[in-house]
């Protein structure tokens, strides 16, 4: 009888216990899942004036879209000069530490490039204000003498050096190693006896790697791209310290552009009203942009993932 | 490819010549490599001499020539496919030095500017009272400068502390969900996805969030620092979920069916058997998660303001932190007129803040080496 007893009292203890702690764990996951979607809704209420305004009360006056439209794409410029950059170095550094550096170094190497990611945004902001874009004004002046003719590149050159192209330098020292980083371990995870035959066949180091390597590590190389271009699109205190706003125009060397990160960041400390509720439009359609960019890759990793065997 | 074609039969008994022999033949001497690379650099001197020296032309002349000078080389001596190889194996090699270019001089910058500035002064006064008119009769003196990050510092402490205090619970106990108790229902896989998605919220969204979120309870432009809190929390929150999640999962089951065996519950198995041998790398997760947010500006930004006197209520009124420091420092100086000690405080907050993110990085690995479990062999 004493026996049954205690074990009624244990277990129903017990039982108690499991159940609120099982509860706690649940409330936090779901409590995840709330905070995304309340980012979205709260972003949505507090955005919601500006689309019911009058379109002359937006700034510049046509309207939420015609505000909206040139910082998106000012947006994609930067985002995509700084992917162009880092896209290239980043695999190649990747496959420095993976494939070329001795044994040895390769631990410390991946260290140090992660040192890169690191450091805090502003002090990259910081460091393109006072260092990259005066050392960079030489090469806009002969960027537009030499080839003003594009477009993209025409002059006269920003005289203080900060613009688009010196931003999107800055935003691609701060996408590497995330690109790095991930290639890095995918290159890691080729297997061995691949590289090995390509190597036995007689292929050199190159071709081995091109063989052997890329072809494996595709998918991964392209979801790690497009998560540092998520972070490219959303990087804000780069652009904000980097770069001369002004209104969208073609040329990278010169005082213009503007992206949404660096617009919210640069005018909501001083908004109130319906200029808040407009900063705010422009940082809902910043998460959704991020929100797909993101959501792509996560989809490529997460196929690549069943299909591979790795992991 | 000549190398096929030479003579490979030759077991010949004749000592080992330091001429080059069959084997050899065909192939670039070793010092082919140092060669080229001291006649690019030459040449490359001399191009860049010619329009004006500097040392980017320098460089980048000498590495075009290099490239190409070892590359034409290789493929004459040693064929077309070993060219190929020497090309790539030398542009590696490049983009791995060319990454260093901008590590080395953001380290080096930090340093040489932030030191001036770092002393006790620096680090045990606020901006209070500090204005334009103060840094002009400094500069007019040449007295040090006056005012430090104080503020800033506590700022960033109590922020992190509390986004800490709110992150690691949760973050924690969805991780035991996902491993212990979600397996791989419905609603653990949403979770994982959208954790995943979280990480890539920009910064500053996540901010205005925080903001959107307070503005509809307390009204428009409430900033303080548990909005901040709460937007750096957004942020820490995946990082401490995933790596909890990983930690987790590479706890031995034969652990938790002992404890089964035993007659525990599952909840103290979780609390006394699979979170203690965990623990070292949860710490040295929620570390590298702190280190993460910690020089987070952007949400900073547009949450909890600025100011420019102490402040440690994170429930009431603006404050400053290290990030936000730095940033209103050299974009809007306190004297316009003469930037010097503003730029002087923005680079020592700087160091200070690269020295704590560097801190924590060190620490993360030191916890996660020294608490490590014993491994079993």
């Amino acid at each position: 009888m004493t026996t049954n007893a205690l074990k009624s009292k244990s277990s129903t203890s017990g039982q108690a216990g499991d159940k609120i702690f099982s509860g706690t764990a649940l409330a936090a996951g779901v409590l995840i899942l709330v905070t995304l979607f309340a980012v979205a809704i709260f972003l949505l209420i507090q955005a919601l004036p500006t689309f019911v305004a009058d379109p002359a009360d937006i700034s510049g006056g046509e309207g939420f879209f015609a505000y909206i439209w040139p910082i998106v794409i000012g947006t994609v410029i930067a985002s995509a000069i700084a992917i162009l950059i880092a896209t290239p170095v980043g695999i190649g550094v990747a496959l420095f530490i993976s494939h070329f550096a001795p044994r040895k170094v390769a631990g410390p190497l991946g260290y140090v490039i992660d040192l890169l990611a690191a450091i805090p945004s502003v002090i990259y902001g910081a460091w393109g204000y006072m260092v990259l874009a005066p050392a960079l004004v030489p090469a806009f002046e002969w960027l537009a003498a030499n080839l003003g003719f594009i477009p993209i590149f025409a002059g006269p050159a920003s005289q203080t050096g900060k613009t688009m192209l010196t931003a999107g330098i800055v935003l691609a020292v701060m996408v590497l190693p995330i690109i790095t980083s991930l290639s890095r371990e995918i290159f890691l995870q080729t297997p061995k006896l691949h590289e090995e035959a390509a190597l036995a066949l007689g292929a050199t180091r190159w071709e081995m790697i091109t063989t052997a390597v890329i072809p494996f590590a595709r998918p991964g190389i392209i979801s790690a791209v497009m998560l540092g271009l998520g972070r490219a699109l959303g990087e804000t205190m780069a652009v904000a310290l980097v770069l001369s706003t002004g209104n969208l125009i073609p040329s990278l060397i010169k005082t213009g552009n503007q992206t949404i990160a660096a617009e919210i960041a640069l005018n909501f400390p001083e908004a109130f009203g319906l200029r808040l509720a407009e900063l705010i439009a422009a940082g809902l359609v910043l998460f959704m942009i991020t929100l797909i960019v993101n959501m792509i890759a996560r989809g490529i990793i997460a196929r690549h993932k069943e299909f591979s065997g790795a992991n | 490819m000549s190398v096929m074609t030479a003579n490979t039969q030759a077991a010949q008994p004749t000592p080992p010549s330091r001429k080059r022999n069959s084997l050899s033949k065909g192939k670039l001497p070793r010092w082919a490599v140092p060669a080229t690379a001291a006649g690019a650099i030459i040449v490359g001197a001399a191009f860049s001499t010619l329009t004006g020296f500097s040392v980017a032309t320098f460089a980048i002349y000498s590495a075009v020539l290099f490239v190409i000078a070892g590359t034409v080389l290789t493929s004459v001596v040693e064929g077309r496919r070993q060219g190929r190889n020497a090309m790539w194996t030398y542009l590696i090699y490049g983009a791995f030095l060319l990454a260093l270019i901008p590590l080395a001089s953001v380290l080096y910058t930090v340093l040489e500017k932030g030191l001036p500035g770092m002393n006790s002064h620096f680090l045990f006064s606020s901006m209070n009272g500090v204005t334009g008119a103060v840094d002009n009769q400094s500069v007019a003196d040449g007295a040090p400068v006056i005012g430090g990050a104080y503020h800033a510092l506590l700022g960033t402490l109590m922020i992190t502390l509390w986004a800490t205090l709110i992150s690691v619970p949760v973050g924690m106990l969805t991780a035991v969900y996902l491993v212990e108790y979600g397996k791989n229902g419905v609603l653990a896989k949403a979770i994982t996805f959208f954790v995943d998605v979280m990480t890539g919220i920009p910064s500053i969204v996540a901010g205005l969030f925080a903001a959107a979120f307070f503005g509809l309870l307390l009204g428009p432009n409430a900033r303080m620092g548990i909005v901040a809190a709460v937007a750096l929390s957004v942020l820490m929150i995946p990082t401490v979920v995933r790596s909890t999640e990983e930690m987790l999962k590479i706890v031995p089951n034969e652990l938790r069916e002992a404890s089964y065996a035993l007659g525990v519950r599952r909840w103290r198995t979780i609390l006394k058997v699979v979170i203690p041998t965990a623990i070292s790398g949860i710490a040295s997760g929620v570390t590298l998660a702190i280190a993460r947010v910690i020089g987070e500006t952007a949400p900073i930004l547009v949450t909890a303001g600025i100011a420019s006197s102490i402040n440690t209520n994170v429930f009431a009124n603006w404050m400053s932190t290290l990030p936000t420091f730095i940033y209103y420092q050299i974009l809007t100086p306190t004297s316009p007129t003469n930037i010097d000690p503003s730029v002087q405080r923005a680079w020592a907050a700087a160091l200070l803040l690269i020295l704590m993110v560097m801190a924590l990085n060190l620490g993360a690995r030191l916890i996660a080496s020294l608490f490590a479990p014993k491994k079993g062999r």
